[in-house]
């Protein structure tokens, strides 16, 4: 621990709270305050806690819910795919054996971890967070440290609520002035992505900051920590304020109260001390941010939509030139052509980046009296059972059903390919998710990442196009 | 886990950057709840034709390399999901060390849990070394952990660093579990800290 007097970090205050003990090189037994589980991450953890004799040690600070493996269609309906049903079915029995709290495919709670956590109120400020899934780090958005942890490590916490990790270094990624109409979260994070490349904070943890980054909603803080990870940062913090303590406060988990008024005294602490040294430090100027997409098959390949996309020439390091001959053949796109009027077969608005209430209103707000493009396939997929109940009562579904859009069911979709819902070989995808690695979507699929309202004026024209235009129309 | 001592063995040479844990197990392939078996898809996309036959060019279809126990590629090894599937199908094939000028974090960590050795060495050794790999099957390089070198096919050695705790872990194969159970008495004490009093719990919801 760092001498308590000295000016820290929103993540050294987080992670001094939570050593129980610090070992001889550093290494730290860190407690863990929740701990999110799913269907795929979890099985090999459970077999080895029965191996070992082992029992959970605080069920009482997990939850469990299938989001990965579910299909998105008719919940009444049973699961097709045997392996997913059996994976299914395997957290339901683990869950039971351990007594661990599940949200069930049936229930209105079920929905993508990340979203439910937060909108439940098991996510809250200043807790440490772990979940076996990478965008863990979505939670941070809360004030808490929120990491994603391998199956090893599920088991490690199942067993002892602890783990053992070292302490990152701290990186400070500023955001100042105002965004310019049309430019989302989605667009500041895809333009930090950019900047800092997929390894910029590999061994840090990122914490968001800046006048942009205070005038968020809290879902849109969220899917800046969600894509720390695609900047190499296992985790991404945001220092709680009124914006978070509005949100926290009336959740069905989230402290009641006095004992809420004394967590928001605590939580009021946790900002970073003035004077705090960040080991790397950058800063974005909010107004030159564009709505902005990839185009390649790496979440750095960020371009403005009036961009063109490189050409392997463009690049002196042969490795980079090659990498970038390798993603434009993967792509179907031509050395430095325009991106935009580039054609779409599929748009997907969903995934733990952007599939919250306030990413649906934004993609409504475009769709609104128009139609899906006849060679598109369109569809919404809530991140829970809430927000899509949330919708239908401000009539959104309405909005894309009219549309053309389908209406789907809550789960992670087409984000990752492991469900029904996947691209088929080389369509061209316009996703609001977060990685557009090769094969993610489905194999030889074309992701292209961009904000709910781009994806939706994607869905209308049947291209990747400057969603200002549709803005301007309505304005 | 099983120890990780010295290693003789074959290195194949991948030598792309940002290979991420989709492209070392795409996301179908992870509705096991098994850790074994998953050997047989390791880099499924690059590996397999459409039809499912094996891609020629692919390094480990490769006759020298089918038998390779050290993976060498470049930069930012392991990016993207946290999946521990990636080093479990690296494992099941027979890969027991990778080398990289860098790795994904989360990636890093879940090598260790499997004892699987990864090394950090500048680029331009592991290009070197890419080249010794490139040799083929006469070409070994041994990897001696308790000493910290790999030894090249021509007898030169070549140090790499390793934090000392994992390094220890590796080498008697321990359970960190185990390790962490000889605290339960300090984190029950820290579970009953009074200032930990806000925090609910997860078990049922209040109306």
């Amino acid at each position: 621990m760092q001498n308590p007097s000295s000016p820290r970090t929103l993540y050294d205050k987080v992670w001094d709270d939570h050593v129980i003990e610090t070992f001889e090189d550093g290494t730290c037994l860190l407690y863990i305050d929740r701990h999110l589980l799913h269907e795929v991450t979890s099985p090999q953890a459970f077999d080895g806690l029965r191996a070992a004799h082992r029992q959970v040690r605080r069920p009482d600070a997990t939850m469990a819910v299938a989001d990965h493996n579910v299909p998105t269609t008719d919940r009444s309906l049973p699961i097709e795919d045997p392996k997913s049903r059996f994976q299914i079915e395997t957290l339901e029995k683990n869950v039971k054996e351990f007594h661990v709290p599940y949200f069930a495919l049936s229930s209105e709670d079920q929905g993508i971890v990340h979203v439910v956590g937060p909108e439940q109120g098991i996510s809250l400020p200043g807790m440490t967070i772990v979940c076996g899934d990478s965008h863990t780090s979505t939670h941070g958005a809360l004030g808490s440290l929120a990491f994603g942890i391998g199956t090893s490590e599920v088991e490690h916490v199942l067993a002892t609520q602890t783990l053992q990790q070292k302490h990152a270094k701290n990186m400070r990624v500023n955001v100042e002035g105002e965004v310019r109409p049309g430019v989302t979260a989605k667009d500041i994070m895809l333009a930090i992505i950019g900047r800092l490349g997929t390894a910029g904070g590999t061994g840090h943890v990122i914490e968001y900051a800046g006048s942009a980054v205070r005038a968020l909603d809290m879902a849109g803080r969220m899917t800046l920590c969600n894509m720390s990870i695609e900047a190499g940062a296992r985790a991404g913090m945001i220092a709680p304020d009124e914006t978070t303590f509005a949100y926290v406060q009336g959740r069905p988990f989230a402290p009641k109260g006095k004992e809420f008024e004394e967590a928001v005294a605590y939580w009021k602490t946790l900002s970073t001390d003035e004077g705090a040294v960040f080991d790397s430090e950058i800063t974005l100027d909010a107004a030159e941010i564009q709505p902005s997409l990839t185009w390649g098959t790496s979440p750095e390949d960020v371009l403005p939509i009036s961009g063109n996309v490189p050409r392997p020439e463009d690049f002196a390091d042969p490795a980079k030139a090659e990498r970038t001959r390798r993603a434009l053949k993967y792509m179907g796109l031509e050395p430095g052509q325009p991106i935009a009027g580039t054609p779409v077969d599929v748009v997907f608005i969903g995934s733990c980046t952007n599939s919250r209430i306030e990413d649906l209103r934004a993609a409504a707000a475009i769709v609104k009296g128009h139609k899906v493009a006849d060679s598109v396939r369109a569809m919404v997929v809530p991140g829970s059972g809430h927000v899509r109940k949330q919708a239908e009562s401000e009539g959104l579904d309405k909005i894309f059903l009219d549309a053309g859009f389908e209406w789907r069911e809550a789960g992670c979709s087409m984000c990752l390919g492991m469900n029904p819902d996947r691209l088929e070989p080389f369509q061209r995808c316009a996703s609001t998710s977060n990685r557009n690695f090769e094969g993610r979507q489905g194999p030889n699929g074309r992701t292209h990442l961009c904000s709910p309202a781009m994806a939706a004026a994607a869905a209308i024209t049947g291209t990747l196009c400057d969603v200002r235009k549709f803005q301007q129309e309505a304005a | 886990m099983e120890k990780f001592t010295t290693l003789t063995a074959i290195a194949a040479p991948l030598p792309q950057e940002n290979i991420d844990t989709d492209q070392i197990i795409p996301a179908h392939f992870l509705k096991t709840t098994q850790r074994t078996g998953l050997g047989k898809h390791l880099f499924d996309a690059q590996r397999y034709q459409s039809d499912g036959s094996e891609n020629p060019d692919f390094v480990l279809n490769k006759s020298a390399y089918r038998h390779a126990e050290i993976l060498i590629t470049l930069d930012n090894l392991g990016c993207g999901s946290s999946r521990e599937h990636a080093p479990w199908a690296l494992l099941d094939f027979g890969i027991k060390c990778v080398i990289a000028p860098s790795f994904a974090d989360i990636f890093h960590n879940n090598c260790f849990k499997n004892g699987i050795l990864p090394i950090k060495l500048p680029r331009d050794v592991c290009e070197t070394l890419m080249r010794d790999a490139e040799a083929g099957a006469n070409a070994r390089l041994t990897v001696d952990l308790e000493r910290q070198v790999i030894i090249r096919p021509d007898g030169e050695k070549v140090s790499f660093e390793i934090d000392p705790f994992r390094r220890q872990i590796l080498l008697e194969g321990l359970d960190d579990i185990s390790q962490t159970l000889q605290f339960g008495k300090d984190i029950t004490r820290f579970e009953e800290r009074s200032s930990r009093r806000w925090i609910p719990s997860t078990l049922k919801k209040e109306v």
